[in-house]
C-alpha cells in the first residue's frame, strides 16, 4: 500500500500530521470515544450495583421512598431526551450530508431540550429538597416507616440522577461547541467526527437516563 | 560505533528541537510528555519515600518515640497513597510505555496527542491537591479509605486525598484510552498483533484494567466525598447503609491495580531478558495470552482482601480458587523467561541485573500470595507484617526493580547518553541487598503475628525491626544512586549510539535521542519480533 496514490487525501486540513488517512483519524476518533464511554459505565455500574443491593436489602423502605417520586416530571424527561436523541442523531446524519444549516438548528433544538430538561429536573429538586426536606442528611424529614433506609433510597436517587444530570451539562456545553463549529462551517461530508463523538456521548447519557427512570419512577407503580 | 563521533548537539532530535518552559509544558511530543511524567513520579517517589523512611525510623524501637501515634498513622496513609497513585501506577506506563509505544508499533505519536497532555496535567493537579493534603495536616484513613473511618470518625483532610487520587485516576483512565487506541490503530503497515514487543502487549493488558477499573475507585472515592459533604447514607450502618459495599468497590479497582502495578514491569523484562541472552522470547504467545489473562482473571479475584471482613464462606472459597487461577499465567510468565534465558549468550549488564532481580523477587511476592489467597492462613496473616512484605515484594521488589531495569535499558534513547555502567552495576546489587534486608524479615515478624499499622510492638520484634530499618537505608542510598548518574551522564554521559545493545525492536533502528516524528519515513515491519538470531551474539556494553 505504500506507492498506490492516497496521497489526495492525506492534504486535508484536517488531518494531523501524526495519522496516515484521514479514515485512520477517524477510526481512532470514534473508537476513542467507545473507550471512553466503556469507563462511564463502569462509572454508573458502581452506582447501580449500590443500588440493586440495597433494593434487594431494604425493598419494603425503596416501595417506600418510590412512591414519593413524582411520575410525571420522570416521564415528561424521559419523552423530553428521546426527542434530544432523535434531534441528535438527525443532526449528525445532515452534517454526513453536508447541510450546514439544518445541521445547526438541529444541534440547537437538542441544547434546548437538554436545558429542558435540566430545567425540569431542577423544579424536582426544589420540590424534593425545599418542600418535602428529602434531602439526606440532617434536615431530612420523613413521616413513613422505614425513615433511615428511605433516606438510603434518597441518597441513591440524588447521586445516580446528579451524575446524570452533571453528565447533561457537560453534554449541552459540547453539543453548544460542535453546534458553534458546524455554524462556522468547520464540518464536511468528509469530515464530521467531533459530531459524530458528541452525538455518541449524548446517546449514552440518554441511555443512562432510560435506566434510571424505571428503576426510580416505575417500579413502584406496577407493585401499587 | 560510528555515530559516537557526531556530536549531540548537531543532530537534531526531540530534546533539542526547541528550548524554553512553554515548549515543554504545551508539548503534545508523546517523548517530551514522558519525560514530564518522569520528573513529576521521581519527586513523588521521594516524597513517599520519606514518608517511608519516617515509619522505618519509628519502628527502630519498640516504643512510640519518634512520631506520635496519630502522626504515625498519616505517614504510613500518606506513604501509600503517594507511593501506589503517583509513583507506581503512572510508573511504567505514563513514563516509559509513553515514550516507548509509538516508537515500537512505528507511529509518530500516540492517537490523542493533546489527551495526552491532558493526562499529564491531571496527574500534576492531582499531585498538587495531594501536596496541599500533606501540608494542611495529612490523611489518616490508611491509603484505603475504609468506611465508616473515612466517612464518619476522622477529622483530617480525607475529601482532598480522596479528590487528589480521583483527578489522578483520570489522568490514568485517559493513558489506558490513548494505549489502547493507539495499539488499536496507530500499528505501521506489517506490525501485526503477533509482531507486538511484549512490552505492548503488557501496556496493552494494563489499560484494559485502567479503562475498567479506574472507573469504579473514581465512583467509590465521589461517594466517600458525597457522604462527607451531604451526609449521605450509602456506607453509613446507621442508616442501613454497608461498609462492607465500599470494600467491594475499593478492591474492585484495587486488586486489578496491582497489576497495573506489575504487568507493564513484565513487559520491561521480557524486553531485557531476551536481549541480554541473544534469544528470541520462548513461547511469544503464550507471553503476550499471558497477561491477557492475568488482566481478566485479575477483576474476579477482589474479594480475597475481605476473607476476615465477614463475607460469606461459600464467597470466600470462591474467591480463594479464582486467586489460585492468577498463578497459572504468572507462572508461565516466570517459566518462559528462565526458559530464554536457558542456553542463551547471558550478559550481566545492569538492565539484565535488575531482570535478574524481579523475576526472584517477583516469584517470591508471588508465592506468598498464594499462602494469603489460603482461607486458613489469611485468617493467621491478615494485617500483619506478613502481607505487607508480600505486597511489597511484588511492587518494590517486583515494578520498581523492573522500572529501573526499563530505565537503565532505554536511558540511551531517552537521554542519548550512557549511563555508567560500573555505578549502575553498583546500585543494582545495592538495591537487592536492600530490599531484601527490608523486607525478608516482615515476612517472619509478619508470621510471628507483628500487626502492621501500630506504631509501637512488643519488644521480641525488636531485632528483626532493626534489621528492616537497616534495609531501609541501604535501599535509600541504592535509589539515590541512579538519580545522581543518571543526572550526571546527560551533560557527561559518553554519547550513545543508535543501538547500543544490538536490541531488535524498532526503537533501536531510530537515532538516540529520536527525532521529534520518530521515523523519517513509516517503517515497513517485515521481521518477526526477537529476531535475535538474525542479530550480533554479542552485547556491546557502554562503559
Ligand atoms: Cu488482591
Amino acid at each position: 500500500m505504500a506507492d498506490s496514490p492516497p496521497a489526495v487525501v492525506t492534504h486535508n486540513p484536517e488531518l494531523q500530521h501524526h495519522f496516515t488517512t484521514l479514515e485512520q483519524q477517524t477510526e481512532a476518533a470514534v473508537m476513542g470515544m467507545w473507550v471512553f464511554l466503556i469507563t462511564e459505565i463502569m462509572f454508573f455500574g458502581g452506582m447501580f450495583a449500590g443500588y440493586m443491593i440495597y433494593r434487594f436489602m431494604y425493598y419494603q423502605a425503596w416501595l417506600e421512598g418510590s412512591q414519593h417520586m413524582d411520575f410525571w416530571y420522570g416521564s415528561i424527561n424521559t419523552v423530553v431526551l428521546l426527542c434530544s436523541s432523535l434531534t441528535m442523531a438527525l443532526a449528525v446524519r445532515s452534517t454526513q450530508l453536508g447541510l450546514r444549516r439544518s445541521s445547526v438548528v438541529l444541534l440547537l433544538i437538542t441544547i434546548l431540550f437538554g436545558l429542558a430538561f435540566l430545567g425540569i429536573k431542577g423544579v424536582e429538586y426544589y420540590g424534593h429538597i425545599v418542600d418535602e426536606h428529602q434531602f439526606p442528611g440532617p434536615s431530612f424529614r420523613f413521616a413513613g416507616a422505614y425513615t433511615a433506609q428511605v433516606e438510603m433510597f434518597f441518597s441513591f436517587y440524588f447521586a445516580m440522577t446528579g451524575f446524570h444530570a452533571l453528565h447533561m451539562v457537560i453534554g449541552v456545553g459540547l453539543v453548544s461547541f460542535v453546534a458553534y463549529h458546524a455554524w462556522k462551517g468547520r464540518y464536511h461530508a468528509h469530515y464530521y467526527t467531533p459530531v459524530e463523538n458528541v452525538g455518541l456521548y449524548w446517546h449514552f447519557v440518554d441511555i443512562v437516563w432510560i435506566y434510571l427512570y424505571p428503576l426510580f419512577y416505575l417500579i413502584s407503580h406496577i407493585h401499587k | 560505533m560510528a555515530t559516537t563521533a557526531v556530536a549531540l548537539s548537531e543532530r537534531e532530535n526531540y530534546l533539542n528541537k526547541e528550548y524554553g518552559i512553554t515548549s515543554w509544558l504545551f508539548t503534545t511530543d508523546h517523548k517530551r510528555i514522558a519525560l514530564l511524567y518522569l520528573i513529576t513520579i521521581t519527586f513523588f517517589f521521594f516524597i513517599g519515600g520519606f514518608f517511608a523512611l519516617l515509619i522505618r525510623l519509628e519502628l527502630l524501637t519498640p516504643e512510640g518515640d519518634l512520631l506520635l501515634a496519630d502522626t504515625y498513622n498519616k505517614m504510613f496513609t500518606m506513604h501509600g497513597q503517594v507511593m501506589v497513585f503517583f509513583f507506581l501506577i503512572p510508573a511504567v506506563p505514563a513514563v516509559l510505555g509513553n515514550f516507548l509505544i509509538p516508537i515500537m508499533i512505528g507511529a509518530k505519536d500516540l492517537a490523542f496527542p493533546r489527551v495526552n497532555l491532558l493526562s499529564w496535567y491531571l496527574l500534576a493537579i492531582g499531585g498538587c491537591l495531594m501536596i496541599y493534603t500533606i501540608l494542611s495536616g495529612g490523611v489518616d484513613t490508611g491509603w484505603t479509605f475504609y468506611t465508616p473511618l473515612s466517612t464518619h470518625f476522622l477529622d483530617t483532610h480525607v475529601i482532598t486525598a480522596a479528590l487528589a487520587i480521583f483527578v489522578a485516576g483520570f489522568s490514568s483512565i485517559l493513558t489506558g484510552l490513548n494505549f489502547i487506541v493507539t495499539i488499536h490503530r496507530m500499528r505501521a503497515p506489517g506490525m501485526t498483533w503477533s509482531r507486538l514487543p511484549l512490552f505492548v502487549w503488557a501496556n496493552y493488558a494494563t489499560s484494559i484494567i485502567q479503562v475498567l477499573g479506574t472507573p469504579v475507585l473514581a465512583i467509590s472515592l465521589m461517594l466517600v466525598a458525597l457522604e462527607r459533604i451531604f451526609n449521605l447514607g450509602i456506607f453509613n450502618p446507621q442508616l442501613g447503609g454497608d461498609p462492607l459495599l465500599f470494600q467491594h468497590l475499593f478492591w474492585f479497582y484495587s486488586h486489578p491495580a496491582v497489576y497495573i502495578m506489575i504487568l507493564p514491569g513484565m513487559g520491561v523484562v521480557s524486553e531485557i531478558v531476551t536481549c541480554f541472552s541473544r534469544k528470541r522470547i520462548f513461547g511469544y504467545k503464550f507471553m503476550a495470552l499471558a497477561v491477557i489473562a492475568i488482566a481478566v482473571l485479575g477483576f474476579l479475584v477482589w474479594a480475597h482482601h475481605m476473607f476476615v471482613a465477614g463475607i460469606s464462606l461459600y464467597a470466600a472459597m470462591v474467591f480463594s480458587l479464582l486467586s489460585y487461577f492468577v498463578a497459572v499465567p504468572s507462572a508461565i510468565k516466570v517459566f518462559n523467561w528462565t526458559a530464554t534465558m536457558f542456553k542463551g549468550s547471558i550478559s550481566y549488564s545492569t538492565p539484565m541485573l535488575y531482570a535478574f532481580g524481579f523475576i526472584g523477587l517477583f516469584t517470591m511476592g508471588g508465592l506468598t500470595g498464594l499462602f494469603v489467597a489460603a482461607l486458613g492462613i489469611d485468617v493467621h496473616v491478615t494485617d500483619t507484617y506478613f502481607v505487607i512484605a508480600h505486597f511489597h515484594y511484588i511492587m518494590v521488589g517486583g515494578m520498581v526493580m523492573a522500572y529501573l531495569g526499563g530505565m537503565h535499558f532505554w536511558w540511551p534513547k531517552i537521554s542519548g547518553r550512557m549511563y555508567p555502567e560500573f555505578w549502575g552495576r553498583l546500585a543494582a546489587m545495592i538495591i537487592f541487598i536492600g530490599f531484601n534486608l527490608t523486607f525478608f524479615p516482615q515476612f517472619v515478624l509478619g508470621w510471628l503475628g507483628m500487626p502492621r499499622r501500630y506504631w509501637q510492638y512488643s519488644p521480641e520484634f525488636q531485632v528483626l525491626n532493626v534489621l528492616s530499618t537497616a534495609g531501609a537505608t541501604i535501599l535509600a542510598v541504592g535509589y539515590l544512586l541512579p538519580m545522581l548518574y543518571f543526572l550526571w551522564s546527560m551533560r557527561y554521559g559518553k554519547a550513545a549510539p543508535e543501538n547500543p545493545w544490538n536490541g531488535a525492536g524498532l526503537e533501536w533502528k531510530i537515532s538516540s535521542p529520536p527525532v521529534t516524528d520518530n521515523f523519517d519515513e513509516t517503517p515497513l515491519v517485515t521481521w518477526e519480533a526477537y529476531n535475535y538470531d538474525e542479530l550480533p551474539q554479542e552485547v556491546p556494553v557502554g562503559r
